[in-house]
């Protein structure tokens, strides 16, 4: 992607920004301390004024940096949109600045990056799950979160001591048939019934 | 302007009132927590995820032709423009442009559902604040739309219309006359629904000044759609960031004034009659050709009746089939103009048939972010309205 004004202004600024590989839309990866900073700038400097999305990636348990927190920025008036990237600098206790006090709409976002990847907001007023319940014990998007889910207890807590039962793992035999991510090797890649729980030949766990 | 105030004299206390997640004005299962002084909202805190279904955790799990049923499941009201704009994403990535036949269906099928879905939200906020005959209207227009659909995709609801790299399958004999016909007989009923709201003293009144979102608050909390050009700002992915060859197509974008509930009402009405004005002009000049990627070999499956006889086509289609369509690894991030506002797929590949994270960027979550704003000040009854006008759908919300 050729540089743009805004691309080229932030990375004088902010030195250890750096070229972010994309096919579509400029893109940037900061670090995470200077994110409130640049994204301020994006946004009174270039016209970048709304925050269209705010997500994150995981890239698996084995890779460091492990989470990559993206930022996607439009200009209402031109048009454009920008990709902001931050890598998370602590694998196990992931944190970065929180954008609440640029665009107040970050707000739900970041409580969904919360819930489903466990990445800590500095400075979100209310950072809480939003998508499960309060008191949920895992991050589903994250990659070691199997597809069928893992026990949980109940939300309800008066309801899971009166019915003893938990959350179990959806049974998986006999499909969905899922693929996984990665390189083209048809042995891997085919896609298979992922049994994680129960099948014909093991029963199923009451 | 508030007669239920209570003088300093009363000592009166807060009481919270939860609505939903079973309620009929939160269209499905918002839940609303709030706060009550009197009739006055002072705190509201909306509880979301109720039909949270890991769709993200089942896209990386999947081949990318497979996901394309869970799309119809986000915007339930107008599957078929998920369709286009997830697939579109899609070929994005894969650098992939698609022949003008199909880029024409694809706008023809998103306007109609674009159509239905206003027509569902118009109908919706009338019952909201009372009026019950309208819903009764443009739920009877709604269900020629679906015969419509039910004939091009074999499905009312569930389409699944588009593939990466092209569609499911071309429109049917006779059907592009049919939606003409449909054209024709609809903008007077239209009329006559609409006359039943746009200058009636009730409708009016529940809604003017109801739930105003000021120009700058719409922008800082993301919405899109029409509801955000409602507040003034005339943004429209279609006109700014044109997308399937709507840069061909002659239409306008209404823009709203005071951004309350009447605005967002108004500004859905005059979509439709610009849906229908792009659906004419489709109809009219309506192209040849192939309606999907020829040169997409390893992304979209040959025609039937070639694996049937080529050995080359069924290796072909076998691959597809069991590897899913190649997509070359990269990032890319694509909205789309939905009904419900600005639809986007953020999709991270590393190569191969399944995205290793595709984020849905869900239109009606950013809308309903901003309730906690705009719902303090209001009355009870009028958070009805307001719920109404801002037209989310929770499967899209909670993915």
């Amino acid at each position: 992607m050729p540089d743009t004004e805004a691309t080229t202004v932030l990375k004088a600024r902010f030195p250890s920004a750096t070229d972010r590989a994309s096919a579509d839309h400029p893109a940037l990866a900061i670090p995470a301390a200077d994110i409130p900073a640049a994204l301020k700038c994006l946004r009174d400097e270039f016209a970048f004024d709304m925050l269209s999305d705010l997500t994150a990636v995981d890239w698996s348990s084995a890779a460091s940096p492990r989470f990559t927190i993206v930022y996607h920025l439009l200009s209402t008036t031109r048009h454009d949109y920008i990709r902001v990237t931050a890598d998370c600098p602590s694998d196990a206790e992931p944190s970065v600045p929180s954008v609440t006090s640029l665009w107040p709409g970050a707000n739900w976002h970041e409580r969904e990056v919360f819930d489903m990847f466990g990445i800590g907001f500095a400075g979100h007023p209310d950072l809480r799950r939003i998508l499960m319940w309060d008191g949920y014990p895992h991050h589903p998007l994250r990659k070691e979160f199997p597809l069928a889910g893992i026990d949980a207890p109940l939300p309800d807590a008066a309801v899971a001591a009166e019915t003893n039962v938990n959350l179990k793992p959806a049974p998986m035999a006999g499909g969905p048939f899922v693929a996984s991510a990665g390189e083209i090797n048809l042995g891997a890649a085919e896609p298979e019934a992922k049994d994680e729980s129960w099948n014909e030949g093991k029963p199923k766990p009451e | 302007m508030n007669p239920m105030s209570s003088p300093a004299a009363f000592d009166s206390e807060k009481m919270s009132l939860s609505m939903g997640p079973s309620h009929p004005s939160t269209h499905g299962v918002l839940r609303l927590q709030m706060e009550l002084d009197g009739e006055i909202v002072t705190k509201a805190d909306p509880i979301v995820g109720h039909l949270h279904r890991g769709d993200e955790k089942i896209a990386e799990n999947m081949t990318y032709n497979q996901f394309v049923p869970y799309t119809d499941r986000l915007d339930y009201i107008a599957p078929l423009a998920n369709n286009m704009a997830y697939v579109i994403a899609v070929e994005k990535l894969c650098k992939l442009e698609m022949p003008p036949r199909c880029q024409a269906i694809r706008v023809l099928t998103a306007e109609l559902a674009r159509v239905s879905s206003h027509l569902l939200g118009i109908g919706a906020l009338a019952i909201d604040v009372g009026a019950w005959s309208v819903f009764l209207y443009t739920f009877t227009e709604r269900e020629k739309l679906y015969r419509l659909f039910e004939e091009l995709t074999g499905a009312r609801f569930t389409t699944s219309y588009t593939r990466v790299g092209g569609l499911m399958r071309d429109v049917p004999g006779g059907w592009i006359e049919r939606v003409g016909a449909f054209c024709d007989q609809f903008p007077p009923i239209l009329d006559e629904s609409l006359d039943l709201l746009t200058r009636n003293k009730i409708f009016t009144d529940r809604t003017q000044g109801i739930g105003v979102i000021s120009r700058e608050d719409a922008i800082a909390y993301g919405l899109t759609g029409p509801n955000l050009r409602a507040s003034g700002v005339p943004l429209d992915l279609r006109k700014d960031k044109p997308y399937s060859g709507y840069e061909t197509y002659e239409f306008d974008i209404p823009v709203g004034t005071v951004g309350d509930s009447y605005d967002r009402y108004l500004i859905r009405a005059e979509e439709i009659r610009q849906s229908i004005r792009i659906i004419r002009q489709i109809i009219s000049n309506f192209p040849g050709g192939a309606w999907y990627a020829e040169d997409a070999r390893r992304i979209f499956a040959p025609r039937k009746d070639k694996i049937l006889t080529s050995m080359e086509e069924l290796i072909q289609n076998f691959m597809l089939v069991t590897e899913g369509p190649q997509v070359p690894a990269g990032e890319v991030y694509f909205e789309a103009e939905n009904p419900k506002g600005a639809l986007g797929f953020f999709i991270v590949s590393k190569g191969g048939g399944v995205p290793w994270r595709l984020k849905i960027r869900a239109p009606s979550f950013c809308n309903l972010s901003i309730l906690p704003k705009v719902c303090v000040g209001a009355m009870v009854s009028d958070v009805v309205a307001i719920l109404g006008s801002l037209d989310f759908v929770m499967g899209e919300c909670d993915r």
